[in-house]
């Protein structure tokens, strides 16, 4: 099937105004008669439920944490970015349009990407409202810096702190609508199930994390704002709690997943001590404004400490690659050249996965003073994790696991393919391409949020009559079934091995065979061993205690259980692909320096995969892509 | 009333009622410190004090209604902040709070104790009668036989002084304890207002306590 | 790894099925531990060995394990987050002991937070309080310009110092008297210290106050414990801001 993405056609400048004229609108004293349904309460979820309900809608919102403050966005740390051209140096609307569709390697549909270049400049205005104390100069304007790939200043800050005073400035107007009695908010809840009704979304299914409960819950539209995947390597920057169970219960009730391949892996995470870890830990990539990424030119030179070898034994190799760029090259570059040294068998550190970010030169030219105030509370993590101090000995970073572009389908109203069901922030696939620059996940969460999905929703709400459904209807009944099933199914194993250490076999391969190089061989390795691992999880994990309960265990469990399909589907996504592009690096498919390829030819389109039973294959649908603003161009950083 | 009601507006409450007494006590101090000079000052201040007629009372009422507050609230904040917290850590292990701030209640308890016995003693004197009704040369009450004569006596100096222990542990919490909850206090002046309270906290108990010492040691004669 | 020292350490547990449940302390043993595992990841080795020889693994709240989400949340040794400086639990790794140590952990105690299970507690309360006043009632869109207001550098820095906080309860947690002091001050604090927080800030800290107390938190007698136990390194001074602005909203 051809997919249509709905994108409004014309100039682009006029294509977001155009179309939110032409967006039916529920009239105000109506609005309180439909319900909507956000699960996920970060930036995208936490900033639509409260845009949705101060609007008049009747908002229940969903969270498996304890409080919707402590949604994962929280832990973005470098900015948020928006075309204020505050500093003037350039920027419009029209460059970060431009610099988000290259930086995104022609992966990602102009219109989703204009609009959110367009929105950028609101979301800066709306947090200020709030009360997030970004960081200001001496004249009490707001202050801005560059980030990794933007050649201009565009990246507002909050210390290094970004993410949690944005989530913060979103939960805070969550609460006053929670006060107001507009949403109703339900923590420690997952959802497990998705309620389809004659084709159209009406409802999710939850398990109470606290009493174990499975509850039933209806509604006229139901929003996934659910964040991303990436924990399918075991080992990422995500919570331990992120998850892909939501978007895979929504795909196999017909939703469509676009692009699963395209993962960004972050450049500079603290690498892995041992097998015992848990996560890593990302430092921001602010950090490569000023420091700069070597390993050592010798291999006999690996052992020593970095201070005793000379300048001249150094390798700059982001300099030297990439001199326009230098250290600031975007994520998907950078990362993969630092593989690429330790490759070569000159990585440093434990089992040579690792390369130095040196900060002795700014140190030198600013002072430690400078540095200090700049990144102080990143050098303290650091400490604490690593017990070194980057002050005096260059920092080791190893790339690491971090966000997903792929995700459910949308169309330009952000829904899905399945009426009803919309998609909003990394959940959703839609304007990052196959490779995300700094500073735009931020962005995108709240453009969803506050000021896209409160439109586009109200066109599809206005198009039907509210509360037709409610959890009495059978589909409910039988979904509630389904989940008690699956989750006794998962408890009446008994089996050997830990659900931990089936994540951890899983994320192996994944990072092994899927991770920042893919191969033709790699993956079909991946696409023997997943199902196998799935087998034998199915016939040996142990999980303990019971349904009805409080249990981590059974939690995790499911969690992995949808892993085992979802890493599947990654990899078979990533075996169509047959080009290079962003975050997806086929090794078949490079230029001869190294760079990747793209094969505008066959790939440019998006690839939305459609769940046809469990043991069949599913179906590949394209949405092809057009650029008719931005003109495909070998995506160089030189 | 807010200000009754309210965890700030009472112990705002708190914190003036405090202050209050606390430069009664300063000022107390200051008087008693004539026994130090000789007999007759210190029977011509109390002959002082006691001529200023229904001022004296006036006063009384003021320092019994700070007195009062300061217990009402000091009671009910404890027993609330003892509800809230029913549960004990089995292992505990403080890093800021203090012997001191912990055990405000307490110390302040029995310096509401000594309050009684103090006034039962010196001001309505029945607690001795044999030694608190003498009459000096010059017909006034004889305060500093009736001092000296108490403070010989080892178990009413012991009785002073640890009553003066209280006051220091209450006071090296309370003085810096008021800046802060009056809102007079940031993260610079906070460690300056902290050893000031403690240096008062110190002066006074000093003060004080030197008087039953200095007597019952037989440094100041009776 | 850069050695392969390993300690072997016993865990004191609190162990409670639900909240009316009795709870008991359990003992068990941490083997093979190494200096470089976090705290949470000594737990998650105890953990699977437990799963493994059919025992229900200890419960305990964790999620982003880099410091900024506020869900962990166990006292160690009888504080709060284990005493690490400006360090949360997930953060605080096991070079900090030594082979053969003793390490009591509990759950957050307080009445206002009641426990779910073993040592995870209910921490709605701190959200109710922020429900009551701990936002700016904008609305969505329909703002100024972000530099339309000026701020200067110190407002700005000083209100980011209060919106450290992350709102994990150690504060409450460690304070004699289980009050939500700095956690509410943090808030009123950061928002009075803003233009934009400005106009609503009598109400804010009269309604967050009330409904620190109706949420069943004491009394704050200023023992600064929860300055001590703050990851986050949240000040007391903002209690101080936040007496002020008590006192200012008295005169309105």
């Amino acid at each position: 099937m051809i997919l249509d993405g709905k994108c409004p056609t014309g100039p682009i400048e006029k294509t977001w105004d155009k179309h939110r004229f032409d967006l039916k609108l529920v009239n105000p004293a109506n609005k309180r008669k439909y319900t909507v349904i956000m699960v996920g309460t970060g930036l995208a979820g936490g900033a639509a439920a409260a845009s949705l309900g101060e609007l008049g809608y009747n908002v229940m919102a969903f969270c498996y944490q304890d409080s919707p403050r402590r949604a994962h966005s929280i832990a973005a740390q470098g900015g948020i970015n928006a075309a204020k051209n505050y500093p003037n140096d350039g920027d419009s609307i029209y460059r970060l349009f431009y610099d988000t569709i290259k930086g995104g390697d022609f992966r990602a549909r102009e219109a989703d990407v204009w609009r959110l270049a367009q929105v950028s400049n609101n979301i800066i205005d709306q947090c200020v409202a709030q009360g997030v104390p970004f960081a200001r100069d001496y004249a009490g304007y707001l202050d801005n810096r560059s980030f990794g790939g933007a050649q201009v200043s565009r990246t507002f800050y909050a210390r290094g702190q970004t993410g949690q005073q944005l989530l913060l400035g979103a939960y805070s107007a969550l609460s006053r609508q929670i006060k107001a009695g507009t949403v109703k908010m339900y923590n420690r809840r997952e959802m497990l199930d998705l309620v389809v009704v004659d084709g159209v979304a009406k409802g999710i299914t939850c398990r109470n994390l606290i009493t174990g409960e499975i509850e039933s819950y209806a509604a006229d539209a139901v929003c996934l704002a659910t964040g991303g995947y990436v924990n399918v390597f075991y080992l990422s920057t995500n919570a331990m709690g992120c998850s892909v169970t939501a978007n895979w219960k929504a795909y196999k009730k017909g939703a469509f997943f676009a692009n699963p391949c395209y993962t960004q892996i972050h450049p500079t995470c603290i690498p892995q001590a041992g097998d015992y870890q848990s996560k890593l830990t990302l430092m921001s990539e602010s950090l490569r404004n000023d420091g700069r990424c070597w390993v050592p030119k010798k291999k006999e030179d690996l052992g020593k400490h970095p201070s005793e070898i000379a300048e001249e034994d150094r390798d700059y190799y982001l300099e030297r690659k990439y001199p326009s760029f230098g250290n600031l090259a975007p994520r998907d570059i950078a990362s993969r050249a630092a593989k690429e040294q330790c490759d070569d068998g000159r990585g440093v550190g434990p089992g040579g996965r690792g390369v130095y970010l040196d900060f002795a030169a700014a140190i030198k030219r600013v002072g430690e003073n400078t540095i200090k105030e700049r990144y102080g509370n990143l050098f303290e993590m650091y400490e604490k994790i690593t017990d070194e101090n980057a002050y005096k000995r260059p920092m080791r970073m190893y790339p690491a696991p971090h966000y997903s572009m792929g995700g459910l389908w949308v169309d330009y109203n952000l829904m899905s393919n399945i009426p009803g069901l919309f998609v909003l922030g990394e959940a959703n696939f839609s304007v990052h391409g196959a490779n995300r620059l700094g500073a735009s996940a931020l962005m995108q969460g709240l453009a969803d949020g506050y000021f896209v999905i409160p439109y586009t929703i109200g066109g599809y709400l206005a198009s039907i009559k509210p509360g037709t459904v409610t959890t009495a209807n059978p589909e409910f009944k039988k979904s509630v079934e389904d989940v008690n099933g699956y989750a006794n199914k998962l408890l009446s194993i008994n089996g050997k091995k830990t659900v931990a250490e089936f994540m951890r076999e899983l994320g192996g391969l994944m990072w092994e065979n899927c991770g920042m190089a893919r191969s033709k061989e790699s993956l079909e390795t991946n696409l023997k061993k997943i199902p196998a691992l799935r087998e034998e999880f199915w016939k040996n994990v142990k999980v303990t205690g019971t349904g009805a309960e409080f249990n981590q265990d059974l939690e995790n469990a499911g969690r992995t259980a949808d892993f085992l399909e979802f890493g599947e589907l990654l990899c078979r996504d990533a075996h169509h692909r047959e080009e290079s592009c962003g975050g997806h690096f086929r090794v078949e498919h490079q230029y001869d320096d190294g760079e990747a390829k793209r094969d505008d030819a066959n790939f440019c389109y998006v690839g939305a995969w459609e769940y046809k039973g469990d043991s069949k294959e599913p179906e590949l649908h394209k949405e092809p892509l057009q650029f008719e603003n931005v003109h495909l161009a070998v995506r160089s950083y030189k | 009333m807010q200000l009754l009601k309210s965890t700030v507006g009472r112990k705002i409450l708190m914190a003036i009622t405090g202050q209050l007494m606390v430069l009664f006590v300063i000022v107390h101090l200051l008087g008693n410190s004539t026994i130090f000079v000789g007999a007759d000052w210190l029977n011509a201040y109390a002959k002082h004090l006691h001529d200023l007629g229904p001022f004296v009372w006036v006063f009384r009422l003021a320092m019994l209604t700070f007195f009062g507050v300061h217990v009402i609230f000091g009671t009910l904040l404890t027993l609330e902040n003892s509800t809230a917290n029913p549960q004990k850590y089995a292992v505990n292990n403080k890093l800021e709070a203090t012997f001191s701030s912990e055990n405000m209640i307490w110390t302040g308890l029995l310096m509401a104790a000594f309050v009684v016995y103090h006034l039962l003693h010196f001001t309505v004197r029945v607690t001795n009668p044999e030694i608190s009704q003498g009459i000096d040369a010059v017909g006034r009450f004889n305060v500093y036989a009736m001092v000296t004569g108490s403070f010989q006596q080892g178990i009413i100096a012991f009785v002073y002084i640890g009553a003066m222990i209280a006051l220091f542990l209450h006071l090296s919490h309370g003085v810096q304890s008021f800046f802060q909850t009056m809102g007079w206090n940031n993260a610079c002046t906070r460690p300056v207002i902290s050893t000031i309270g403690k240096v008062v906290a110190v002066i006074l108990l000093v003060g004080y306590a030197s008087i039953p010492l200095f007597i019952f040691t037989g440094i100041l004669k009776g | 790894m850069s050695d392969h020292k390993t300690m072997t350490l016993t865990l004191i547990v609190w162990r409670q099925k639900g909240p009316n449940a009795p709870g008991k302390f359990e003992t068990y043993t941490a083997k093979g531990i190494t200096e470089h595992h976090s705290f949470l990841e000594m737990l998650d080795v105890v953990n699977e060995d437990l799963i493994k020889s059919g025992k229900e693994p200890i419960v305990f709240d964790h999620d982003c394990r880099e410091g900024i989400c506020g869900m962990c949340s166990q006292v160690i040794n009888g504080v709060p987050h284990g005493g690490q400086e400006r360090t949360t639990v997930c953060q605080l790794h096991m070079r900090k002991f030594k082979d053969g140590d003793t390490i009591y952990i509990e759950p957050w105690r307080a009445k206002a937070f009641p426990i779910h299970k073993d040592l995870v507690v209910d921490r709605s309360a701190y959200d109710t309080i922020i429900q009551a006043g701990g936002y700016t009632s904008c609305h969505t869109g329909g703002v100024p310009d972000g530099n339309a207001v000026l701020i200067p550098k110190p407002d700005a820095d000083y209100a980011m110092d209060a919106a450290e906080c992350i709102g994990c309860g150690a504060c409450a947690a460690a304070c004699p008297n289980s009050s939500a002091m700095l956690f509410t001050s943090a808030k009123v604090a950061q928002l009075a210290a803003l233009p934009q927080g400005k106009a609503e800030a009598a109400e804010r800290v009269k309604n967050m106050l009330e409904t620190m107390q109706e949420c069943g938190f004491g009394n704050c007698s200023n023992h600064y414990e929860c300055q001590a136990a703050c990851p986050k390194g949240v000040n007391v001074k903002f209690i101080a801001k936040l007496n002020r602005e008590y006192l200012k909203s008295l005169a309105s």
